[in-house]
C-alpha cells in the first residue's frame, strides 16, 4: 500500500492506496501555524486499523518552504558571489551578509581571475561573527566549471554546519537565478531539515518505517536524504500534485488543458501527451525567479470563493477571497452562491446565497438568476482567457534554431480536465458555453493526494563536451572525464543515461521506471579558428520524465 | 531586481543550425557563447526586456529593397528569411509602441547586399536593414529613416539601395577601404544626383580606438542627425571594430559599443559582423543591450581589457579629425551639390562592376537614373552577372513625383524583352512588384 498526502492552503487530502483502489482518503483542515500536526492527524487518521508495516511508499507534498518564503520567515544566512564581467552582482543582493567577491570564469569555463584567499577568510571570519551558520557560494559560469566554488567551500568549510553550491542547484544557466536558488536551499535547510526528521521520527513510532519520498515542483519526487541537499525544490508542490492526479484521465497524442478550481484561485497547467509540460528554465512567481525545475502552471485570482463586486456597472470577480460562500456563512457574494441561486448545489444556506447574489443583481438591473449566470460564465471566461493566453505565449516562444523554427510544435488542447471542488459544475458550462470535451477528472476532491501517492521520481542531467579541450562533463553531477577528437553524438548521451539512471537510482526510482528517459536538448557546435575546425562543442540534457509509477493502473479505473 | 529603464525589445536567433560551409567564419558557433554570457546574466528576465520571436520575411518584404536574380528562393535559405524577419519583428515592436527600443540579434548577416542580388557577398545575401526600413515605410508611412553603419567594413550594399534615396540618410563607419574588404566607402562618395550627402561614408585608419569612435559620433553623426531629424534611427551594429576581432584591424571595446549606442539612440538595432565570438561578442552584445535598456554597463568589460594598450596615436586622432571635417563640409554643400549634379530630366550613366566573394559571381552594371528635384528619382539598372543572367530592373521610389513615376513605366514599358533574361519594375509607389 502507498500514501500519499498534500498539505494545501486551506484542506488537507490523504489517501491509501491499494494497487486495486482506494482503501481510504481523508481530508483535514490545515492548520498552517502547525503543520506538523496537521501532517501527522492525517497519517493517524489513514493508519487507523491499518497494519503500517503493509505501507511501501510513502510522498508528502507541503507547503512549508512556500510559506517561509510567502511569509519572509527564513533563517539569515551567508552568501559569497563572485561575478567577473557583466551586471553587477550587487543588485542581486538576498540580505544583510552577502558578499562580492574577487574571482572570474568565463563562459567557456576558463579562469579568467583567481579567488582571493585573503578576502574569502577575511568574509568567513565576518560571517562567524554575526552568527551565520549555513552559507552560500555562487560563481558566474559556474556550472562551465566549479573550481572556485569548490575551493571556497573547501576554505570555510569547517567554519559552518553547511555550505551549499550553486553548481549543484542545476545544470542550466542564469547566475541571478542561481543566486536565488542557492539562497532558498541555504536559507530553508534548517525549517526543512528539523520539520522533517520530526515527521520521519513520529512515523517510525507509529511503526511507519517505508522510505520517505518528498514532491517537488516538477510533479516527481525525491528521497528524504536527496532533499536535504535541495529543500527549495518542495516549494509549489501542491499544483504539480493536482497535475500528476489528471494525467491518468488525459488523452495520449494529444494536448489537454489542466484547470484546478480552488477557493480563492485556479491552476492552469497543460499536459502533452499525457506527459505535464515543464518551465524551460525554473519557477517564477512574480519577481521570484528561480532555478528550481517546475510543471509549467500559472494561476488566475478566480476560484468558488472569490468576492463579486460591482464596480462602474461592471461585473468584478476575485482576485481576493474573504472567507467561504455566503451559503457556508461567509461575507461576500461569491462564484458558489450563485451556483447556489442556479440551483446546481443545495447543501448549505439557500437563502443567505440569494442575498448575496440578489444585490449583485440589483445592481445590474438583473433578476437574481441572470446575475447568477452572468457570473458563471464570466468565471469561466476569465479562466479560459487565461488559459488560451498562456497557449499563445508557449506557441511563441523563442526557438534558436532554423530546424526548431520551422518545425515548431503548436499546443492546440482539445480537451479540458477539471479538478477541484465545483470541478463537476464548471465542466457542463465550458463544455456549452466553448464546445470543448470537458471532463471531470474521477476523485476530482481528493486526486492531487492521489497525484502524489502515484507521481515517480524525476530528475535531469546536463552534460557539456569540448573536444578542443577534450573534456566531457556534468559538474552538477561531479562528473568529468576525458574525451578525445573522435568523441560522438552517441557518446555523449549514452554518458548522459548512464549518468541520469544512477543519479535516478539515488534519488529513489524504482528500476521499473528507468526506461522513462529522454533527452530533452541536445546541441552540437563546430569550433572554427582561422578557417579551420578545432573542435566540437555537444550540449545535451536529458531527464527522467514526469509521470505515474506502474503497477497502480487499476486505482484509476 | 533589475529594471530597465524603459522597455527594450530582443530578438535572439543564433541559426545555431546553419553555416555558409563548415569552416566560414559565419557558422554555427557564431552567436554561442553571446547566448551563453547573454542567458548566465539572467537578461532575459531583466523586466522591461521583452523577447520576440522572429518572423519569416516573405518575398513581398525581399521585393521592395531587391531585385533578386534569377528569383527570391534561388538567392535565399530559410535562415536569411528568418535573420531579415527577426529584423522586421523588432520593427513591428519598435513601431507598436510595444517597447521604446529594439536589438535584433540575428545571423546570417545582411548589409553587403546590393539593390541587385545575384547571390552572395560579404557573407551577405539579402540586406535585412534595407528590407525592414521599406516594410516600415510601406506598413507605418514613416518618412525619414536615418541607418547608421557602425560595422567594420564598408556598408555597400545598404549604400548602394539607398544611393539614390534623399529621405534616408546613411552614414557608415568603417575601416579605410584601402585595408579592407570590400574596398570601398571613401568621402567622396556622397549618393546619386538626386541624394547628394544623404551617403556619408567615414573610413578610419587602422588602429582607431574608442577614442575616436567616440569623437566621429559626437562630432559629427549627431550633429547631423539632428539637423535631419530622422523619424528612426536605425543601427547596422556590426562587431568586428573590436580589437580582438580577427578579421579587421581596429581597437574598439565592449565599453565603446555600449557607450556608443547611448550616444547614438538608435531606435532599431540589428546585428552584423563580428567574428571574435568569444573575446569580443559575449560583451560587447551585452554592453549594446544594456545600453538600449538604459541600464548600467559599467561592469561589461572583457577580462583581457588594457586601454593603456589600445591608445590610438596621434597621428591617428589627426587624421580622424580631418576627415570628420571633411564629412561636415560634405553635408553643409549637400544643396548646391545637389543643385549642380545635372538638370532636372536628364539621365545619368553609371558604370560599375561587382564581384560576390562569397558565391565567385563577377557581376556588370549600367544604371540610368533621372535627375530630380521633387523626389530620389526613378532607375533602370541593366546588369549582367558571370555566371548568371542579364535582366533590365526599374525602380520608382516611394516618394516619386508624377514625371519618376512615368518615367519609370517608359523604362519598363520600353525594355527589349529578347535583349534580357527578365525585366523588373519595382514600383515602391504602388508597392508592386513586376516580371516580364
Amino acid at each position: 500500500m502507498i500514501i500519499g498526502i498534500d498539505v494545501g492552503g486551506t484542506h488537507t487530502d490523504a489517501v491509501l492506496l491499494r494497487n486495486n483502489g482506494i482503501e481510504k482518503r481523508i481530508k483535514v483542515p490545515t492548520d498552517s501555524a502547525d503543520l506538523f500536526n496537521t501532517i501527522l492527524s492525517g497519517f493517524t487518521q489513514l493508519l487507523d486499523n491499518i497494519d503500517p508495516k503493509e505501507i511501501e511508499r510513502v510522498v508528502i507534498s507541503t507547503t512549508l518552504t512556500t510559506n517561509a518564503i510567502v511569509q519572509q520567515d527564513m533563517d539569515p544566512v551567508g552568501m559569497i558571489v563572485s561575478a567577473g564581467p557583466g551586471i553587477d552582482p550587487e543588485v542581486f543582493r538576498t540580505g544583510e551578509h552577502y558578499y562580492c567577491v574577487a574571482g572570474s570564469i568565463n563562459h567557456r569555463g576558463r579562469e579568467k581571475a583567481p579567488v582571493n584567499t585573503m578576502e574569502i577568510e577575511d568574509i568567513a571570519k565576518k560571517l562567524k561573527k554575526a552568527g551565520i551558520e549555513y552559507v552560500g557560494v555562487v560563481g558566474k559560469f559556474c556550472v562551465r566549471n566549479p573550481s572556485h566554488e569548490i575551493l571556497i567551500k573547501r576554505m570555510i568549510n569547517k567554519h559552518f554546519k553547511k555550505v551549499f553550491l550553486g553548481y549543484q542547484v542545476s545544470g542550466n544557466l542564469n547566475f541571478p537565478r542561481r543566486i536565488a536558488t542557492t539562497h532558498l536551499n541555504t536559507a530553508v535547510f534548517s525549517l526543512h531539515k528539523s520539520f522533517f526528521e520530526a515527521v520521519k521520527q513520529s512515523l517510525e513510532e507509529m511503526g511507519l518505517t517505508a522510505p520517505i519520498q518528498i514532491l517537488k515542483a516538477d510533479g516527481g519526487t525525491m528521497t528524504l536524504e536527496s532533499s536535504m541537499s535541495f529543500p527549495g525544490q518542495t516549494v509549489l508542490s501542491g499544483p504539480a500534485a493536482s497535475i500528476m492526479g489528471a494525467i491518468p484521465y488525459a488523452p495520449a497524442n494529444q494536448d489537454a488543458i489542466v484547470l484546478d478550481i480552488g477557493g480563492t484561485t485556479t491552476d492552469i497547467s497543460f499536459l502533452v501527451d499525457k506527459a505535464p509540460l515543464l518551465e524551460p528554465v525554473g519557477i517564477k512567481r512574480g519577481q521570484y525567479k528561480s532555478l528550481i525545475r517546475s510543471l509549467r502552471t500559472d494561476s488566475k485570482g478566480v476560484g468558488g470563493d472569490s468576492v463579486i463586486r460591482v464596480i462602474d456597472k461592471e461585473l468584478v470577480i476575485g482576485p481576493d477571497r474573504h472567507g467561504p460562500a455566503m451559503a457556508f456563512g461567509g461575507p461576500d457574494p461569491t462564484p458558489t452562491d450563485a451556483l447556489f441561486v442556479l440551483g446546481l448545489m443545495n447543501e448549505g444556506d439557500q437563502k443567505n446565497a440569494q442575498k448575496g447574489i440578489g444585490k449583485i443583481a440589483q445592481k445590474l438591473n438583473l433578476t437574481d438568476k441572470e446575475a447568477a449566470d452572468q457570473i458563471f460564465k464570466k468565471c469561466c471566461s476569465i479562466i479560459l482567457k487565461k488559459a488560451f493566453e498562456m497557449i499563445d505565449k508557449l506557441n511563441a516562444q523563442p526557438v534558436y534554431t532554423v530546424h526548431e523554427f520551422l518545425e515548431g510544435y503548436k499546443i492546440s488542447p482539445r480537451k479540458i480536465l477539471l479538478l477541484g471542488r465545483p470541478a463537476p459544475y464548471f465542466a457542463k458550462k465550458i463544455k456549452e458555453l466553448y464546445h470543448i470535451e470537458t471532463d471531470v477528472v474521477p476523485e476530482f476532491s481528493v486526486a492531487n493526494a492521489i497525484g502524489a501517492a502515484l507521481a515517480r521520481t524525476t530528475c535531469e542531467v546536463s552534460l557539456y563536451a569540448d573536444t578542443e579541450q577534450g573534456i566531457v562533463t556534468a559538474h552538477e553531477e561531479d562528473f568529468a572525464e576525458s574525451i578525445s577528437k573522435t568523441y560522438s553524438d552517441d557518446d555523449l548521451i549514452e554518458t548522459a543515461y548512464t549518468l541520469l539512471k544512477e543519479k535516478a537510482i539515488s534519488s529513489g526510482a524504482d528500476p521499473d521506471d528507468l526506461d522513462e528517459v529522454e533527452v530533452v536538448e541536445f546541441q552540437k557546435f563546430n569550433i572554427v579558428r582561422n578557417f579551420s575546425p578545432r573542435g566540437k562543442i555537444f550540449r545535451t540534457k536529458a531527464q527522467l520524465k514526469p509521470g505515474l509509477i506502474k503497477g497502480f493502473e487499476k486505482v484509476l479505473q | 531586481m533589475l529594471q530597465a529603464l524603459h522597455k527594450t525589445g530582443l530578438v535572439f536567433f543564433p541559426a545555431f543550425d546553419w553555416a555558409i560551409d563548415p569552416t566560414h567564419p559565419e557558422r554555427e558557433e557564431r552567436l554561442l557563447y553571446t547566448q551563453d554570457q547573454v542567458t548566465e546574466e539572467g537578461v532575459f528576465d531583466i523586466s522591461g526586456i521583452i523577447e520576440y520571436k522572429p518572423e519569416l520575411v516573405t518575398n513581398q518584404d525581399i521585393r521592395r529593397a531587391h531585385f533578386c536574380v534569377p528569383d527570391e528562393k534561388t538567392v535565399t535559405t530559410q535562415s536569411h528569411l528568418i535573420s531579415a524577419g527577426g529584423a522586421k519583428a523588432i520593427a513591428d515592436a519598435v513601431l507598436n509602441k510595444e517597447v521604446k527600443n529594439g536589438f535584433a540579434l540575428v545571423r546570417p548577416p545582411g548589409h553587403h547586399s546590393m539593390r541587385i542580388s545575384h547571390g552572395g557577398r560579404g557573407f551577405c545575401h539579402i540586406n535585412m536593414e534595407a528590407i525592414m526600413v521599406e516594410y516600415i515605410r510601406s506598413q507605418y508611412g514613416i518618412k525619414k529613416i536615418a541607418v547608421i553603419d557602425t560595422d567594420c567594413h564598408h556598408g555597400d550594399g545598404t549604400n548602394d539601395i539607398f544611393w539614390h534615396d534623399p529621405d534616408v540618410l546613411f552614414i557608415s563607419l568603417h575601416q579605410d577601404g584601402r585595408t579592407l574588404y570590400p574596398g570601398s566607402g571613401f568621402p567622396d562618395e556622397l549618393g546619386g544626383p538626386n541624394a547628394k550627402g544623404s551617403n556619408l561614408n567615414i573610413p578610419l585608419p587602422p588602429g582607431t580606438s574608442t577614442e575616436g569612435y567616440l569623437y566621429v559620433i559626437r562630432n559629427c553623426v549627431l550633429p547631423i542627425l539632428k539637423e535631419f531629424q530622422p523619424d528612426l534611427i536605425v543601427n547596422s551594429a556590426g562587431q568586428d571594430n573590436h580589437y580582438t576581432d580577427p578579421l579587421t584591424n581596429m581597437n574598439f571595446s565592449a565599453q565603446g559599443y555600449a557607450k556608443l549606442t547611448s550616444l547614438l539612440k538608435p531606435d532599431i538595432a540589428v546585428l552584423e559582423g563580428g567574428y571574435s565570438i568569444e573575446g569580443a561578442l559575449p560583451y560587447v552584445n551585452l554592453g549594446i543591450i544594456l545600453a538600449m535598456a538604459g541600464l548600467d554597463y559599467s561592469g561589461v568589460v572583457e577580462p583581457d581589457y588594457n586601454p593603456e594598450r589600445l591608445k590610438q596615436s596621434v597621428s591617428i586622432t589627426d587624421k580622424i579629425k580631418k576627415t570628420t571635417d571633411l564629412i561636415n563640409s560634405y553635408w553643409n554643400q549637400r544643396d548646391k551639390l545637389r543643385q549642380r549634379a545635372g538638370s532636372v530630366g536628364d539621365l545619368q550613366v553609371r558604370h560599375r562592376e561587382i564581384f560576390y566573394d562569397t558565391d565567385n559571381i563577377f557581376e556588370r552594371q549600367k544604371e540610368k537614373v533621372r535627375v530630380c528635384r521633387d523626389c530620389g528619382g526613378c532607375f533602370e539598372i541593366d546588369s549582367t552577372a558571370t555566371p548568371g543572367p542579364h535582366i533590365l530592373a526599374v525602380h520608382i521610389p516611394i516618394n516619386a513625383c508624377k514625371s519618376c513615376i512615368e518615367a519609370g513605366y517608359r523604362f519598363f514599358d520600353q525594355a527589349d524583352k529578347s535583349k534580357f533574361d527578365k525585366v523588373f519594375l519595382q514600383d515602391r509607389t504602388k508597392d508592386t512588384y513586376e516580371i516580364k
